[in-house]
């Protein structure tokens, strides 16, 4: 464990030595609050709570999810660091999760840092707090999906753009999959308990209750389960393209 | 110790490495040579448990390298090709890192720290970032990082390439006052290199050992040991009669110089001498050659070409 800790130190202290931080937490809040005020009618719902607010997530992650990243493992192996890393006396797990969790808690910082709109509906209303809290954490939770998928995705190249492009691909699938335009693509040529399952994969669906605050063990364990599929796979990539 | 048994690594249809086996003991220092693409930084990352084997195995300190990677990666010290390092960190925070991976904590983390920044000598760059230094400190970082623990067995991939002569000196100092109890394995191109600090030179050519001896026995190998150059003024004369020498096998003139090739009969460097003499040829310069490094390396890894 202390292992991991001090690779997630390392990782943050680089997040933060480079203008890159800043430059996403701001585009981050930028965002969040443009897509909650004018896509959602965050005033003109009359409604104090937090849903125009957290139903746009899921999109706001497809893009900036990737974009944090896909520098994880390809970084690594472009600049050769990932020799370095791989040669200390460490598991692959603890460095996966080190800079997994690094991403994860850096992403948890700058949905944090969206707390003014939070104060503003407490001002405005009387909002259900505990409810905010759900969706917040669901957020991060689903956050953390996204990441997961991004750093497998990142260890398969050492070009960082493809690695973006990939992740953005496979977050969207995990995002539409439960929409009938996307399943119908399967349909006809895949078993119905398939496409049942893949209706059942999609991040939407999962994310729609905690959004509003309703707290489902089965969509924690949902997301909990992507974030740890993901990084199983991450090892498995990353063990495969060792070197290559 | 360390043990390659029939270390081998392909990618692709390319065998980079070829059945690599040696053994290592404490207190040598080996130095891989070979061409470009010989297959020396291959065996380094396979060693140091970064490239898994396509077959064979390495054992270093009792652990073997694929089976007990952890253990065996606890006892070496690496600086890859290049020397990669985190650009974003200083170098403070950079060695901190390494040194907690290392498992120091709290003041033994400062004083290994304080230690290796020492050795190399880092003092005047430790809170600057990794990326504005020059190369020959990155190198030094690299250097650092890899000896922060003191390991038993240090893998150095071309550690002075890129330090001026200065550095240079001061580098193979380090390195030849670590020798004593440790393993170092050593890769370079610079032959004097190999001369001035490995106990063994070990040449590599397509991913095969073609000579594995010490420096001097290597050197012995050349057909210039033992040779005669010498620099005079009537060159053409001075060739002609010292050809017909008994102890001299042929002569040939390069670049203005003379070189007499030993017979093995009777003492050439003598012989030389006094002939001369007798004839009156002014001679500027003469050398008892101990025999070229260069001409070694270019025999054995041409031969594997052909
Ligand atoms: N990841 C890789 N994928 C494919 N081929 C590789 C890879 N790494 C090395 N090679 C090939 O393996 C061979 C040996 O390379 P290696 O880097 O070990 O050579 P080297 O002896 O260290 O050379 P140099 O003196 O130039 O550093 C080369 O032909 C190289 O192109
Ligand atoms: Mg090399």
């Amino acid at each position: 464990m202390g292992n991991t800790l001090m690779i997630m130190r390392r990782e943050l202290a680089s997040y933060f030595a480079t203008p890159v931080a800043y430059v996403f937490i701001v585009i981050f809040l930028i965002m969040a609050a443009a897509m909650s005020f004018y896509l959602g009618g965050f005033y003109e719902r009359g409604i104090a709570d937090l849903e125009p607010f957290f139903v746009f997530h899921p999109w706001l992650y497809l893009f900036l999810v990737p974009a944090l990243g896909m520098r994880l493992w390809a970084e690594e192996r472009k600049s050769g660091t990932i020799e370095l890393l791989l040669t200390l006396p460490i598991k692959t797990g603890e460095a996966i999760l080190g800079k997994f969790l690094a991403a994860w808690v850096f992403l948890g910082l700058a949905l944090a840092l969206t707390f003014p709109i939070w104060i503003t509906v407490n001002y405005l209303g009387d909002p259900d707090n505990g409810a905010i809290l759900t969706a917040y954490l669901g957020s991060w939770l689903m956050a953390g999906g996204f990441l997961a998928i991004s750093s497998c995705l990142s260890a398969a190249t050492r070009n960082q753009v493809v690695a973006f492009i990939l992740a953005v691909v496979v977050c969207f699938l995990f995002l539409l999959s439960g929409l009938p335009m996307v399943l119908d693509l399967f349909r006809g040529w895949l078993p119905q308990v398939l496409i049942d399952t893949i209706a059942r994969m999609s991040f939407l669906e999962h994310f729609n209750a905690l959004s509003r605050g309703v707290i489902d063990v089965r969509d924690v364990v949902y997301f909990s389960l992507v974030i740890g599929v993901w990084l199983i796979a991450n090892r498995v990539v990353l063990e495969m393209k060792r070197g290559g | 110790m360390i043990e390659a048994k029939s270390l081998t690594r392909r990618f692709g249809s390319l065998l980079a490495v070829d059945r690599l086996s040696f053994e290592v003991e404490a207190g040598e220092v080996l130095g891989f040579l070979g061409p470009n693409g010989a297959g020396k930084s291959t065996s380094m990352k396979m060693i140091t448990g970064y490239l898994p084997p396509s077959s064979g195995t390495a054992v270093v300190g009792g652990h073997d390298i694929v089976s007990d990677s952890l253990a065996a990666r606890r006892l070496m010290g690496y600086l890859p090709e290049g020397a990669p390092l985190y650009g974003e960190l200083s170098v403070g925070q950079f060695l901190a890192f390494v040194a907690g991976i290392r498992g120091f904590a709290g003041r033994d983390a400062r004083s290994a720290v304080s230690a290796a920044v020492d050795r190399l000598d880092l003092h005047e760059v430790f809170n600057q970032t990794i990326d504005t230094l020059s190369k020959g400190f990155k190198r030094r970082v690299g250097l650092a990082q890899a000896i922060l623990h003191d390991p038993a067995v240090l893998i150095l991939d071309e550690p002075t390439d890129g330090l001026d002569p200065n550095q240079k000196h001061q580098v193979r100092r380090l390195i030849r006052s670590m020798a004593e109890d440790k393993i170092i394995i050593i890769s370079t191109h610079i032959l004097e290199e190999v001369e001035a600090l490995c106990s063994r030179a070990m040449i590599i050519s397509r991913g095969r050992i073609v000579a594995d001896a010490t420096p001097t026995e290597l050197v012995r190998r050349s057909r210039y040991h033992n040779a005669v150059t010498l620099m005079a003024d009537r060159l053409e004369t001075a060739a002609s009669v010292l050809g017909e020498l008994d102890e001299a096998r042929e002569v040939e003139i390069r670049e203005g110089r003379l070189t007499v090739f030993p017979s093995g009969r009777g003492r050439l460097y003598e012989a030389i001498s006094r002939t001369l003499a007798e004839e009156g040829i002014e001679v500027s310069e003469i050398q008892l050659e101990a025999g070229r490094l260069d001409e070694v390396f270019r025999e054995v890894t041409r031969e594997e070409a052909a």
